[in-house]
């Protein structure tokens, strides 16, 4: 933990948003995704409380990673999840009424949310505090972003709107199908596909380019080899 | 006579017109994940409709007879998800030494059933909806009846699937959201349906 670097933060945050996104790449939380992206507003309600779960239960897990006994640990990390959801859940109630009526069940199901689960096993029960606090954060804004994507392709397809706001002219007739569930399974589908076409572009323009460095090395190790004969063949020339 | 058509109907509601993965959006990640062949798909439907039915019954005991009289309605979350996860963990147990059998079919699917969403989901509905004991153990049973029929459709589809050649960025998963979006189309033709 002393030598936690910015490039780590930056590497983490990262990792979270993009290459280990929860949603596109690890295909984790697909219930909550589906189910509160048909406004903008839900998802980005969604995300964060998400996010603030995370950044809990991962910080605190951390803290208590050396405490907790290997048998129950998946028993103990449900309970302090459903703790910190269940606090958010108040908090939601009381402050943002409108937007717990439109999540409902969802909000309580965070808990099984199996990011949440999953960055816990595998990444607050053996970090320190700093980096698991960085992964929830990193992980929790991959997820918000996630749902932002799919939600504003639903709501703008689907109704016209973007976050509750009139964008595209009266004549344009809504597709419904994109506000109902099997616009969500086929909009993630297509997210996911494009999200991989992405990647497999970026590999092969990553491999492009190791293969040219690899290139221009061997080229210059041949030529460091032939200097070297050359100067072999001098000095011997020399010699007779 | 009345009541019983009521419940008839319930179960039936929650079968098709609010099929838990076509419209309720509960329990995708088992769906997604353990839906490669049709009788793992079948295994885990059976799994969950045995832990579902069971949970529904012991989430509404606790419920009505420790929450509500203390006034600590607001613990239902952890106290539902603690209860589940016993049940679970009472389960494979009880199942390992009296009927090992069954164990041997469903012993890997139970543990992936305490973070399935459908059956924390299920309780918390019971709960919001108002049903009575057996209301909740009607639509505790049929909901996961209906999951394990979506599951056992889509894992037939997928293996179709497999045998296709979709362009190279739609493989693995994007293809088989695409064909649940697909069944999802077909089960929305229930909605319209009222009872």
């Amino acid at each position: 933990m002393s030598n936690y670097t910015l490039k780590d933060f930056k590497n983490q945050l990262l990792d979270g948003i993009i290459f280990k996104n929860p949603v596109f790449m690890q295909l984790l939380g697909t219930c909550s995704t589906l189910a509160v992206t048909t406004s903008v507003t839900n998802a980005i309600g969604m995300g964060l409380s998400t996010t603030a779960v995370l950044i809990f239960s991962n910080m605190f897990i951390s803290i208590l990673r050396n405490f907790i006994p290997k048998q129950i640990r998946i028993a103990s990390y449900i309970v302090i999840i459903s703790g910190f959801v269940t606090a958010i859940q108040l908090l939601i109630k009381a402050y943002l009424p409108s937007l717990d009526k439109s999540l409902g069940l969802f909000i309580p199901l965070i808990v099984v949310n199996c990011i949440i689960l999953a960055r816990a096993e595998s990444f607050a029960s053996k970090n320190s505090v700093l980096p698991s606090a960085v992964d929830g954060l990193s992980m929790g804004l991959g997820f918000t972003f996630a749902l932002v994507v799919l939600s504003s392709v639903r709501e703008i397809i689907g109704s016209g709107k973007f976050a509750g706001i009139q964008i595209l002219p009266d004549s344009y007739e809504p597709a419904i199908i994109f506000v109902l569930p099997s616009g969500a399974f086929l909009t993630l589908g297509c997210l996911i596909a494009v999200m991989n076409k992405i990647m497999y572009v970026r590999n092969k323009k990553l491999a492009a380019k190791k293969r040219a460095l690899d290139k221009a090395a061997a080229e210059a190790e041949l030529r460091e080899i032939a200097d070297e004969y050359a100067n072999d063949m001098n000095e011997q020339a020399e010699e007779n | 006579m009345d009541y019983l058509v009521e419940i008839l109907l319930l179960m039936l509601g929650a079968v098709l017109v609010e099929n838990y993965i076509f419209s309720k959006f509960l329990g995708i990640c088992p769906f997604l994940g353990v839906s490669e062949k049709p009788d793992t798909a079948l295994g885990m439907g059976l799994a969950v409709t045995f832990v579902m039915t069971l949970s529904s019954a012991a989430t509404w005991a606790v419920y009505y007879l420790i929450l509500v009289p203390f006034g600590l309605e607001y613990l239902e979350t952890i106290a539902f998800i603690l209860i589940i996860a016993s049940l679970v963990q009472l389960i494979e147990m009880f199942l390992r030494k009296f009927v090992p059998a069954l164990y041997g079919a469903l012993g890997i699917y139970l543990p992936l059933i305490t973070t399935n969403c459908a059956v924390l989901g299920s309780a918390l509905l019971n709960i919001q909806n108002g049903y009575d004991f057996i209301e909740s153990l009607a639509y505790g049973f049929s909901s996961a009846l209906g999951f394990t029929l979506a599951i056992v459709i889509f894992a037939g589809v997928r293996i179709r699937i497999s045998f296709a050649k979709p362009p190279r960025s739609f493989r693995g998963t994007p293809i088989a959201l695409i064909a649940a979006g697909l069944i999802a189309m077909a089960f929305s033709g229930f909605s319209g349906m009222k009872f």
